[in-house]
């Protein structure tokens, strides 16, 4: 067999790239690099930028708390921030996917003409800011919402329900944003599953459920896996519905950070908190990468293609 | 022995995307003899593999009855019919080793571990696929996949096993081969056969019997043998084998063809029927050189041991075929020779239309 290195016919013409060398030095990696070096710095007496002075400080700040006299103590709040942000995104991922096989399914099995229009229809949110669509939401959930107020219509309730600023409001904000980066990545799987595997599964006797379970789901698993990440990961550093939607009860990591560059005016542990959540998210991706190896080996496709 | 399926009044039709309708099965009956091989042959679109798919479950006649043994299936969903599919594209499992495919069914059936086992490997030797059970489907060729899958349907012992055109993704050797390998397994396990195909060489080597299909209906029945010598409409006539279908019209206890001379009833066969057409084998043609002939030849090809000869008798076109044999003793047929054409005795054959 021959193989070629990728990338042989293309020596001694490495400026081809540069642009896209640019963009990614001075777009992604610097700031990176910025947030990194801060992290390391020691706090500007107003609070507003850093002082040039070496320090670990943030990073011990993360897990200890300093009283007036000085003394350290183990302090899990921001563990539990963490811990917190980890849940809410475990949980939007978790909804998010039992939501998503069944739409998914859905427009994968309707007319090939049909299946156009239904995942235009599933990228229409993306047509306005996800900022005002959030406030939207704040309309349906109040007190005085259409919610509410049909429930209260009906007689089911005398009391409105309180779902704005709680965690549930949280849950359905990230939900509701996320949704359809769950659907697209499944829908690709499944659009590409051929469904006559199915009919052979019920004609050696398989039910409905045991198709599913061992036919259909590990065909689109790739779709699975690429939808987990592609929610997981942004859900864990949400701020908008955690701030808007959560009232500020429900404090995910990036409503922290944000404090911290702002009324907290404590840049270097902002900084800090940025890395934990960029080292989380390596880690995450890692597992996910992992796990989509494993899966490609038994499956033939891996999940970074449908990524693709 | 019994009836291992019997069809009664099976009728299916289908919306098209245009909004009009198919009919792909009208009132079909078909009887199956248990530990038989039936084949059920016509062009695609004739609703064959429809049939089978009702009979799978795979889809609900509009009316009708299936049963299988005596006991009525119709209304049965998929997984709970004693009988199996090989399909056409195999449809094995992509994720599954082989052995996992074929084990999938006996599971379901809730075997044990042990007898599945025992099972998996029987159904390997049966298909002489032992010692590739763990591969992959996709490691295997076109063949073995082929196999696999019969071997997938096979081990789950069915009351009928049905193929939906299993051969014709195989190329020409290996489908010669797995029709003997089909007949083998069919003998042996002496489970009934029910294969859908349109080659009609294939139907006529592997059939104990041979539906006939078109638009949704079944036009014949019977061993292949007979369908063949006795065709009985001009669709079958044409559509098994080759035949020279040419317009008749009775008068009186004759028929007369254009181009031939008249014919008397006692000379035709099949003349009971009031066909207006009349069917002969190209075999069964014969043709002389005669100046004063009624036919003139178009078209000569030499195929190895045979001859075969086209020839223009009053506008349409006769086919024969000769042993090359023949020829070499004299006279060679060559294009534009007036010759005379006739018939071998009781050899034409009156097909409806």
């Amino acid at each position: 067999m021959i193989t070629k290195k990728r990338g042989a016919a293309g020596q001694g013409s490495w400026w081809a790239g540069a642009p896209g060398l640019f963009y990614l030095i001075a777009l992604v990696l610097a700031p990176l690099v910025v947030i990194v070096i801060y992290s390391f710095l020691s706090r500007a007496k107003l609070g507003v930028g850093v002082k040039w002075e070496f320090s670990i400080a943030p990073y011990v700040e993360l897990f200890y708390s300093e009283s007036l006299s000085g003394e350290r103590s183990f302090d899990p709040t921001y563990l539990q921030i963490f811990g917190n942000s980890f849940l809410y995104a475990l949980i939007t991922a978790g909804v998010c996917l039992l939501l998503s096989i069944p739409i998914a399914m859905w427009i994968a099995t309707r007319p090939a003409d049909r299946r156009t229009t239904l995942i235009f229809l599933v990228t229409i949110p993306f047509w306005t800011s996800l900022l005002i669509r959030t406030y939207a939401f704040i309309i349906i959930l109040n007190d005085n919402g259409p919610i509410n107020g049909f429930l209260g219509a009906i007689g089911a309730i005398s009391m409105p329900i309180p779902m704005l600023y709680t965690p549930f409001a949280t849950v359905v904000g990230l939900v509701y944003a996320f949704l359809p980066f769950m659907i697209l990545p499944i829908y690709a799987s499944a659009e590409r599953f051929d469904f006559r595997l199915a009919e052979a599964a019920y004609d050696l006797g398989a039910a409905k459920w045991t198709v599913l379970r061992r036919i259909v789901l590990p065909a689109i698993r790739p779709g699975i896996i690429a939808g987990l990440v592609l929610v997981f990961i942004p859900a864990l550093g949400s701020f908008l519905a955690p701030e808007l939607l959560g009232g500020g009860k429900t404090s995910m990591i990036a409503n922290v950070i944000a404090a911290q560059f702002g009324a907290s005016r404590n840049w270097p542990f902002g900084a800090a908190l940025s890395v934990m959540v960029l080292v989380i998210t390596l880690l995450v991706l890692l597992v996910f990468a992992v796990l989509a190896r494993r899966m490609s080996r038994t499956s033939g496709r891996s999940s970074w293609e449908v990524l693709l | 022995m019994g009836a291992a399926l019997t069809v009664r009044g099976v009728t299916k039709s289908f919306a098209t995307p245009e909004g009009g309708e198919v009919h792909a099965l009208k009132d079909v009956d078909l009887d199956v003899e248990d530990g038989s091989f039936t084949v059920l042959l016509g062009p695609s679109g004739c609703g064959k593999t429809t049939l089978l798919r009702c009979v799978a479950g795979l889809e609900t006649p509009d009316s009708g009855e299936i049963m299988l043994h005596g006991e009525r299936i119709d209304q049965v969903p998929v997984w709970k019919r004693r009988v199996n599919t090989v399909f056409q594209s195999y449809a094995l499992f992509p994720h599954m080793t082989v052995e996992r495919n074929i084990a999938f069914g006996l599971e379901m059936d809730g075997i044990s571990r042990k007898d599945t086992i025992d099972k998996v490997n029987e159904a390997l030797q049966m298909v002489r696929l032992d010692g590739l059970g763990g591969r992959k489907p996709s490691q295997l060729s076109g063949g073995q996949q082929q196999r696999v899958a019969l071997a997938r349907a096979l081990a789950k012992q069915p009351e009928v096993l049905l193929l939906d055109e299993p051969l014709s993704a195989l190329d020409l050797k290996l489908r010669r081969g797995m029709q003997l390998e089909l007949k083998r397994l069919q003998r042996e396990t002496s489970i009934t056969f029910i294969l859908v195909t349109h080659d009609q060489e294939e139907a006529m080597a592997m059939g104990d019997q041979v539906a006939v299909f078109d638009s949704g209906e079944i036009v014949q029945i019977g061993a292949p043998r007979d369908v063949y010598l006795a065709p009985r409409t001009r669709f079958v006539a044409d559509f098994i084998g080759e035949a020279n279908v040419l317009p008749a019209q009775w008068s009186g206890d004759s028929i007369s063809i254009p181009g031939f001379d008249d014919l008397h009833r006692s000379l035709i066969v099949g003349s009971e029927s009031a066909g207006e057409f009349v069917a002969v084998r190209p075999e069964n043609v014969i043709i002389e050189q005669a100046e004063s002939g009624n036919g003139t030849v178009i078209e000569v090809l030499f195929v190895g041991g045979l001859l075969h000869v086209e020839v223009e008798v009053q506008g349409s076109t006769v086919s024969a075929r000769q042993s090359s044999m023949v020829a070499e003793s004299g006279w060679m047929p060559a294009i534009g020779d007036r010759v005379q054409v006739g018939f071998r005795a009781g050899s034409v054959r009156v097909v409806e239309a």
